[in-house]
């Protein structure tokens, strides 16, 4: 087996599964991609080998114990926070576990990951810790880099329940180019039943294309952009309203470009409908260059640029072992240029290489 | 990669690749006899350079796989077989989800099991092997699997691990059982033992637990057997069970079935005849 192709193509198809001849192979790529509770739901009723029947049913009821274990440490937090009378906005896997959507089915869920607005952080924090959390680290200057570039707070865990809070108030560093209007989307926030909120359909899809393609080196790519295939097919069922929403949002928060390209991407490898260009542009909004650039092909084709990121989202082996070392090195090179501008990334990096020492 | 080993265990397949052939070569006759798995392999291990030049000079082995602890220190390739018995370990503490995993060894007589757990260095290791040397089905002395339904427990008879001292004990046994002395390692001077053939041929029959035991062994411990009761045996269970956290609702009910059904017991004990004598009575009044 070459590459992750083939699990893509069976997350896509189910259909295929009659194809496989080594299962073996694909469950070590799935589970090196974080994927094998979403494979194994997408295959359930599906007429499987015994053996992978058996493994793939005890990966979904371990997917189960993940969903209510990411629940409770929801609900943890809520407590913690309900005091402070903010909002408080799930993200990522516990948001769409809570919201019931399908990309929460089977999914691996990590990290609580929630969003708060930029001015209770002082709060939150001080919450957080009464009730239990702790700093991951004890480093001035990480604590230091945290606090004045990033996005988030330095992690926290939990010292009874060993679980991470991930704090945030935006989406993206604050140093990286585009700049998300973090009030608007706040605003645009939906409520759960239980008083927390997740983000509105069309940032979510926002947040979840800047996480993959404007931060970070592409590591567990593959599951992400089948977070967005799932979402993008819902969401899209759901309202047709969805997709000129998806366009006029991508654009006010300055992430049409990596939106297009984690949609085109979708599209290649998970077979996602596309909506996107048969949608007039909203009416007196100039797009960028690179907007206008990430729109041809009307994100059913590949860019040039694509397959770059697909041979990234792709390199490993039937193993579940890292390929294409040099690749993935561009990425990662790539992930600290995108966080901030030069002159910072010499610093950080020099002060980086002298704590090693 | 270049060498692969495929091995059956009780109800459990790995899939071993290395960089290196020493480990496989090892690793196929310590393991000599075992089935090989006829479909998917639950788990991959994988052995590898923890640098690409690691391979070549100075060689040494990362323990990887489809589960992997982030700070798992690399191994020299002289101690190949070891990191592979770790990777499989590891495969099993992290990412095994159809039975509850105890830290335990298990022995079984006339279709009923005996469970031996307690800390490391407590002897369940050696006392659970040599039982299995004297006229007791030896099921594993690494993991005890509890089936999460049928509440059973399965055998995994995998080598059993010989550490310092009771290597010696093991002296008379049959030399191809053996593997490698393997010194300098992070727990001293290890030596795999391959169980014996009925442990091999039988690997694929639960039995019916019917006593959990505690040993201690010291060396000026008198000989002495304490009732041990269900609470404290679940709380010292949930504490020797590597996946009772990740199992949540499933994990609490088997182990409340488990430690509810039958009699549990401390023994401490300064020597393996005395063991031996220990468990026979309690076998005997079970």
């Amino acid at each position: 087996m070459r590459d992750s192709r083939w699990l893509a193509r069976l997350l896509a198809d189910p259909g295929s599964a009659a194809q496989v001849t080594d299962w073996t192979s694909l469950i070590a790529i799935a589970r090196a991609e974080s994927l094998a509770g979403s494979l194994a739901w997408r295959l359930k009723g599906m007429e499987l080998p015994e053996g992978v029947e058996a493994l793939l049913e005890a990966a979904r009821r371990d997917s189960e114990a993940v969903r209510v274990q990411a629940l409770w440490e929801a609900e943890m937090a809520r407590r913690a926070l309900k005091p402070l009378g903010i909002p408080v906005i799930l993200l990522k896997g516990t948001a769409y576990a809570a919201a019931g959507l399908e990309a929460g089915r089977g999914r691996s869920i990590g990290d609580l990951d929630i969003l708060v607005p930029r001015s209770a952080l002082p709060d939150v924090e001080r919450a957080l810790l009464a009730a239990g959390w702790e700093w991951v680290k004890e480093d001035g200057y990480d604590d230091q880099y945290y606090r004045r570039w990033m996005h988030e707070l330095p992690p926290l865990i939990h010292r009874e329940r060993d679980r991470m809070i991930d704090v945030h108030h935006a989406i993206l560093p604050l140093t990286a180019r585009p700049k998300p209007d973090m009030a608007a989307m706040i605003a645009a926030r939906v409520p759960l039943a239980d008083g927390l909120f997740t983000l509105a359909p069309a940032d979510m899809i926002v947040h979840s294309a800047a996480h993959l393609f404007a931060d970070g080196d592409l590591a567990g790519g593959l599951r992400n952009l089948w977070d967005i295939d799932r979402l993008l097919r819902e969401f899209g069922e759901r309202d047709p309203e969805f997709w000129p929403a998806l366009r006029d949002r991508s654009d006010r928060h300055g992430l049409l470009p990596a939106v297009g390209r984690a949609i085109r991407l979708a599209h290649h490898l998970y077979g996602t409908p596309v909506n996107w260009g048969q949608l007039p542009i909203s009416p007196g909004r100039a797009l960028s260059g690179k907007a206008r650039r990430a729109e041809i092909g009307n994100c059913h084709q590949l860019l040039a640029a694509d397959a770059l990121f697909r041979r990234r989202l792709l390199a490993l082996d039937g193993w579940g072992q890292a390929t294409r070392p040099f690749t993935r090195l561009g990425f990662y090179v790539r992930s600290h240029w995108l966080r901030m501008p030069p002159m910072m990334l010499a610093r950080h990096l020099w002060v980086k290489a002298r704590k090693k020492r | 990669m270049n060498h692969v080993f495929r091995l059956q265990v009780g109800p459990v397949s790995f899939r071993i690749g290395s960089q290196w052939r020493q480990p496989v070569a090892q690793l196929r006759r310590l393991y000599a006899g075992y089935p090989e798995p006829d479909g998917i392999c639950d788990f991959t291990v994988r052995l590898e350079a923890e640098r690409a030049w690691r391979r070549w000079i100075r060689p040494s082995v990362a323990i990887r796989g489809d589960y992997v602890l982030p700070d798992a220190a690399p191994l020299p390739l002289a101690q190949g077989l070891l990191a592979a018995e770790m990777g499989m370990n590891l495969q099993m503490a992290l990412g095994q989800k159809k039975f509850l995993l105890l830290h335990a060894a298990s022995v079984e007589r006339d279709g009923r099991a005996l469970l031996l757990t307690g800390h490391s260095g407590a002897g369940k290791s050696t006392l659970g092997a040599l039982l299995g040397e004297r006229g007791w089905r030896f099921m594993g002395d690494e993991f005890a699997l509890l089936g999460l339904e049928d509440g059973r427990l399965h055998p995994f008879p995998r080598a059993v691990s010989l550490k310092n001292e009771s290597l010696a004990l093991f002296d008379g046994v049959d030399p191809a059982r053996l593997g490698p002395v393997l010194t300098g390692t992070p727990k001293g001077r290890i030596r795999h033992l391959r169980p014996n053939r009925e442990a091999v041929a039988r690997m694929g029959e639960p039995a019916r637990p019917v006593m959990i035991l505690f040993p201690r062994f010291g060396r000026d411990l008198e000989p002495i057997v304490r009732d041990v009761g269900a609470a404290e045996a679940f709380m010292r269970l949930t504490q020797a069970s590597t996946n009772y956290v990740a199992l949540a609702e499933q994990g609490f009910d088997a182990l409340t079935r488990f430690v509810g059904t039958f009699p549990s017991k401390a023994i401490d004990y300064a020597d393996t005849a005395q063991a031996e004598a220990l468990v026979d009575d309690l076998w005997r009044s079970a």
